[in-house]
């Protein structure tokens, strides 16, 4: 089944400067209950973005109005932890369409792209660059180019290229699922089946 | 010839095709499934019109959710209880084995597998949990998926998955008096960090490893992925053999004769290289404990935390939201520190040989009353083998007792959550923030260790006692 397109986007950004940002984090198990992939953005960060009272924790940066967009800056091993793709559903529905950082766990990393979200990965010394422009002007936009995979800090004209699979690629571009691509195997599993 | 490792070996021998530019087809020959990752994977495959392709390779228990006491009364909480019903709807649906609520093969899915001799040398297995490594105890490629993996398998018996790179981890010597498996797989983790096995899939190796049981294996496969890696794995060799021989699932006959044949070929060829090597001395390991809140963050029992001075930008600012969250100082020590829960279980310790080390500890002694103590076991079989032992009875003399399987207190999606602020000497896998309950503070460490906070309520070189 398609996911949606994806090819360029250019946006603010929200930072979160923080390192090891594990999937307990992104979404705390509790919320893990539901049994369709809809409505985890509003636990997205739960307990960093709530107390337990229920009421917003005004330093936490989804809570700050100053910053908004749909690309999410983290810091170095985004992801780590489970593998519950609930944490990528999170992010997709909160309104996210990037996550960046300078390293992504494996897990997270596979899906994320298995949801039309772009994982972006650039070094330690552009991540850098990312959140001093952000610091500047909370409203700095980046721009992602998936086609020709660049990401580059409007304000200065800075840019890195980022690297991705060739065949997700395709698939993210075109909205192709695996699924699809692995039933139009059959035969071939088949027969490999009789020969193992 | 061309030299593979044990990993290119199993590997390769399950590529169905290669996507040009892009990840290998995978063949999965045993698929695990539970509760919590696998409701909106049966929802895509009900969308496309199509049945689970494999039933007979697929395996499912619920483990995540389940309460530990009262097991046979209704589930209390409701999105808990949708989410088992769904998945026994889902499994008859499909003609998928399941091992629900009060079948006698229950239990974490990772400490099921393994039992019933689902898990077996060679093979490929996934399953929507990151833990999945535990199978690579046994020399099989075993690794944890998303949802919309989960519903790859279900739909084809294929995956696409780049191929990992390779690392060598080899742990030589004699393991000290008091310091087990557990011990080993925290001091790698706090060597190479949380994250310095990601990308990789990790072979390990050396006397250590060769001279553990293989429970005692699958403890270290089983934290391999909180070193960031996709998995880890142990060739195969006669405690495994020893082990699998004989279970539920495992050939029998003419078929189990071939298949150790086969089996005992699957060894890293001498000279096959690896992307990254890593060699440990067994003496330099002492019983290690967490204190942070990744598991990287772990150290020696007597040893004195960091100070955190030689970081700079977010690493220090990391480590001071950890410590500030644990409620520690930088610079102080582990031992002595007080302890308000201890729990003993989750697919890393909760075995037949976790209990019976944590029973033996304690006999004769008593339960610290100041120390909440959950003893959950792995699964039904585990826990009915602690009742045919007395192990029961030996915890109930020194004031413990035993639950009901399931995940538990490792990750509190059910009812046994740390609560906030409180401190837990945990058996399980990960030390995060809010991992045992919402503001919960999480210190991993062996069964061993577990047994001595119980004990004195406080963090206890467990070799005091030994």
């Amino acid at each position: 089944m398609a996911t949606e397109k994806f090819i360029t986007i250019e946006s603010s950004a929200i930072p979160l400067p923080i390192e090891n940002v594990d999937t307990d984090q992104i979404i705390p198990a509790r919320f893990l209950k539901a049994t369709t992939r809809n409505g985890f953005g509003e636990n997205l960060f739960r307990d960093w973005r709530y107390d337990k009272t229920n009421k917003k924790i005004d330093s936490f940066i989804l809570n700050n109005s100053k910053y908004s967009g749909k690309i999410l800056v983290g810091g170095k091993n985004f992801g780590s932890g489970s593998s519950r793709e609930h944490a990528a559903w999170a992010i997709a529905d909160y309104g996210f369409k990037v996550v960046v950082s300078s390293f992504f766990a494996d897990i997270f990393k596979n899906n994320t792209l298995n949801n039309g979200l772009l994982p972006v990965q650039v070094t330690d010394n552009f991540l850098k660059k990312i959140f001093d422009a952000i610091e500047k002007d909370a409203q700095t936009k980046l721009h992602v180019d998936l086609v020709n995979q660049t990401i580059t800090i409007k304000a200065t004209g800075e840019s890195e290229k980022f690297d991705i699979n060739p065949y997700k690629k395709t698939c993210l571009i075109n909205g192709y699922d695996d699924i699809d691509y692995l039933i139009s195997l059959k035969d071939k599993i088949e027969a490999f089946e009789k020969k193992s | 010839m061309n030299k593979k490792t044990l990993f290119d070996k199993i590997w390769d021998s399950h590529v169905v095709a290669e996507v040009e530019g892009g990840p290998s087809v995978l063949y999965i020959d045993r698929h695990l499934i539970h509760e919590v990752t696998s409701p909106q994977a049966f929802a895509g495959l009900d969308k496309r019109g199509i049945k689970v392709a494999r039933p007979s390779q697929t395996f499912a228990t619920p483990d995540h959710n389940v309460p530990t006491i009262d097991q046979h009364l209704i589930i209390r909480d409701e999105l808990s209880r949708t989410q088992v019903e769904k998945l026994t709807e889902n499994c008859n649906r499909h003609s998928v084995n399941l091992f629900g609520l009060g079948h006698p093969w229950q239990g974490v899915v990772h400490v099921v597998g393994p039992e019933l001799g689902i898990t077996l040398p060679g093979s490929t297995m996934v399953c929507g949990d990151s833990h999945t490594s535990t199978h690579g105890a046994f020399g099989a490629v075993a690794f944890g998926v998303g949802t919309s993996e989960v519903e790859m398998v279900l739909a084809t018996q294929c995956i696409m998955q780049p191929k990992p790179k390779k690392m060598l981890i080899e742990v030589n010597g004699k393991l000290g008096k008091g310091v087990t498996s557990k011990d080993i797989v925290l001091y790698i983790i706090s060597k190479i960090t949380a994250s310095g096995g990601t990308g990789y899939f990790i072979e390990f190796a050396g006397s250590a490893i060769r001279g553990l049981s293989m429970e005692a294996r699958m403890t270290i496969c089983n934290m391999s992925i909180e070193s960031g890696a996709r998995g880890g794995l142990i060739a195969p060799d006669d405690t495994t053999f020893e082990y699998v021989k004989g279970r539920e699932f495992a050939p029998k006959g003419a078929d189990w004769d071939k298949a150790v044949t086969y089996w005992k070929t699957l060894k890293t060829d001498e000279g096959a290289s690896f992307d990254k090597v890593f060699s440990f001395e067994a003496e330099d390991i002492e019983p290690m404990i967490t204190y942070g809140t990744n598991p990287g963050m772990g150290c020696k029992i007597s040893a004195t935390l960091p100070t955190g001075n030689d970081l700079t930008d977010n690493d220090k600012n990391t480590f001071l939201k950890s410590f500030a969250y644990m409620g520690i100082e930088p610079n102080t020590k582990m031992l002595g520190r007080k302890v308000d829960y201890v729990f003993v279980g989750s697919c890393t310790n909760g075995r037949i040989e976790d209990f019976r080390s944590f029973a033996a500890f304690v006999k004769g002694k008593q339960k610290a009353n100041n120390v909440v103590v959950w003893l959950v076991p792995g699964s039904k079989q585990v826990e009915k083998q602690c009742i045919a032992e007395g192990i029961d009875k030996q915890l109930a003399a020194a004031g413990f007792e035993l639950r009901q399987p399931g995940c538990s207190a490792c990750l509190a999606m059910n009812d046994d959550k740390v609560p906030e602020g409180k401190y837990a000497v945990a058996t399980s896998n990960r030390n995060f923030e809010g991992r045992q309950g919402p503001g919960s503070r999480t210190f991993l460490a062996s069964p061993l260790t577990a047994a001595a906070a119980a004990l004195t309520g406080v963090i206890t070189d467990p070799r005091n006692f030994l």
